[in-house]
């Protein structure tokens, strides 16, 4: 897909993971095997990674998304974008996020 | 945070961390980091050195077991205080017929599972569920022999050694991660080097098999039990012999040990981590602070209270409890092998009845161990030591732990 089509997809967590909140930690956990580089691998998001992912809730698209963090975080809109898109290229490849609808 | 970080190629926002070192919450700890089930007593071994197990038909007990609901909301309310793994021990939990299901649930609401099994009875389907659905941590295995005379000898089970081979055969075709470890008996006493030969060629063994070497008193308290467990028990010197049998490994791995967990408790009873950050349920709903200590004034009920309660209310209480037996006071609160020494109120409650027994066993063996390390001379008794500071960091500064003159004790 490219970034134009990335900006006008959905995405939502998938099925194969549990995001969990753990005094205040987003965690990733696999549920299912071969999402991690090993068996027992699992992830956590800093805190932009978890400003990123909070938004992603199978409703707004990736632009929705960067406009709201870039009115939020003062950062200039491609920067954002370029992040968000790194961000969701790792976790789409990894069966973390898929893509709704 | 004001302004987003530079991206590089791969998303600096996405942290990856293996299972085994997973801290990330190093600075804030969850209520509850790790949780312990026992999801039954029964098992379909009768191992001769067990401290726990009733037989797999025992009708009595499986009625009181808790029901598939009850584990499942633990569980689910232990992952609301934080907890990020949980252990399932018994007794042989596949006993349970309910077992896939708790399983399921339990990885569901994003825990960690640690499955304490036999082997005998993996089956195709759950070899097969555990290389869909990983467990995140080894499953362990206790394997009692190498060859059927020897693993039946201990488990008194016909048949037993057969499906724990067809057990861990599907595991591993699976390739679902397990370790192996093993209790040393009379009857497998001599093929531990077989075992550990076989052991080494288990793909997610990185390290030489553990052992129960001192084996604990049934749970319970049942005495006839006892009575076979005090016979299989190795003398303190032999035991530690064979704990220190590669010995520059085990010189350094207690050099560590040491450093870091030994010195005298004074008047805390609980000198150790249990019920702090971990809680255990046993097979009946009772939240307790460690698995093996089952005194009736230490557990709490969880059919009439949360493990909410029990953790932040109950276990607090009962931590605070101190010693009050004149021989623990003069003995254990001044010795500076607490921690060296497995004396504990589990282990005093299963010896004998109380929490502030010294148990004589346990003393003999840190004693023992302690002379082998150079930590004591002969004849001396560890609270009498003063210098005992100094003699740490003696042995932190030795190399590879052993002083000349001690040599002979290795050989």
């Amino acid at each position: 897909m490219d970034v134009k089509g990335m900006l006008d997809a959905v995405y939502a967590p998938s099925e194969d993971i549990v995001a969990r909140s753990i005094e205040g930690e987003l965690i990733i956990v696999p549920l299912v095997s071969g999402i991690g580089d090993l068996e027992d691998e699992l992830y956590s998001l800093n805190e932009t990674g978890k400003a990123i992912w909070d938004r992603l809730d199978g409703k707004k698209t990736l632009k929705d998304v960067a406009d709201e963090l870039s009115a939020e975080f003062e950062a200039p809109a491609g920067e954002i974008e370029k992040d968000l898109i790194g961000l969701l290229e790792e976790l789409v490849r990894r069966k973390i996020l898929v893509a709704v609808g | 945070m004001t302004c987003l970080e530079k991206s590089e190629e791969t998303s600096p926002y996405l942290l990856r961390v293996s299972s085994q070192e997973a801290s990330f919450w190093k600075t804030v700890k969850p209520l509850l980091g790790h949780l312990d089930m026992e999801l039954t007593e029964r098992c379909n071994n009768n191992c001769i050195h067990c401290g726990i197990n009733l037989p797999a038909g025992d009708s009595a007990a499986k009625q009181r077991e808790l029901s598939t609901a009850t584990i499942k909301s633990i569980l689910t309310e232990a992952a609301s205080l934080g907890c990020f793994s949980v252990r399932f021990t018994g007794g042989e939990p596949l006993l349970r017929e309910d077992f896939e299901e708790i399983y399921l649930h339990a990885r569901k609401t994003g825990l960690k599972v640690i499955l304490f099994t036999n082997a005998t009875l993996v089956t195709p389907a759950l070899a097969e569920l555990f290389s869909r659905i990983f467990p995140l941590e080894d499953i362990e295995i206790s394997v009692y022999g190498i060859k059927k005379t020897s693993y039946e000898a201990v488990t008194r089970a016909p048949g037993s050694f057969e499906a724990a081979w067809r057990g861990i055969h599907l595991l591993l075709e699976k390739k679902v991660p397990f370790v192996v470890k093993s209790a040393l008996l009379p009857p497998n006493r001599g093929e531990v080097e077989d075992f550990e030969t076989w052991a080494s060629t288990v793909p997610w063994m990185d390290d030489f098999p553990s052992y129960s070497v001192f084996f604990e008193l049934h749970g319970r308290r049942d005495e006839k039990r006892n009575q076979m467990i005090r016979s299989l028990r190795p003398e303190p010197n032999a035991g530690v012999q064979f704990l220190a049998r590669r010995k520059k490994k085990y010189l350094n791995e207690m050099e560590a040990f040491c450093s870091k967990f030994i010195g005298p408790p004074g008047d805390r009873l609980f000198a150790c981590g249990a019920g702090v950050g971990g809680a255990c349920v046993d097979a009946y709903g009772m939240a307790q602070l460690c698995m093996d200590l089952r005194h009736p004034q230490t557990v709490y009920d969880l059919k009439k209270g949360s493990l909410n309660e029990a953790v932040t209310q109950f276990f607090p209480q009962v931590r605070e409890v101190k010693p009050e037996n004149p021989d623990y006071v003069a003995r254990c609160a001044r010795c500076f092998l607490k921690g060296l020494c497995e004396q504990c109120p589990a282990k005093a409650w299963a010896e004998h009845g109380t929490l502030d027994t010294p148990v004589d066993y346990y003393c003999e063996i840190a004693h023992t161990e302690a002379r082998v390390l150079g930590l004591l001379r002969k004849d001396e008794r560890a609270w009498e030591v003063s210098d005992w500071k100094e003699r740490l960091r003696n042995l932190s500064h030795r190399e590879y732990g052993i002083k000349s003159k001690r040599r002979s004790s290795w050989t």
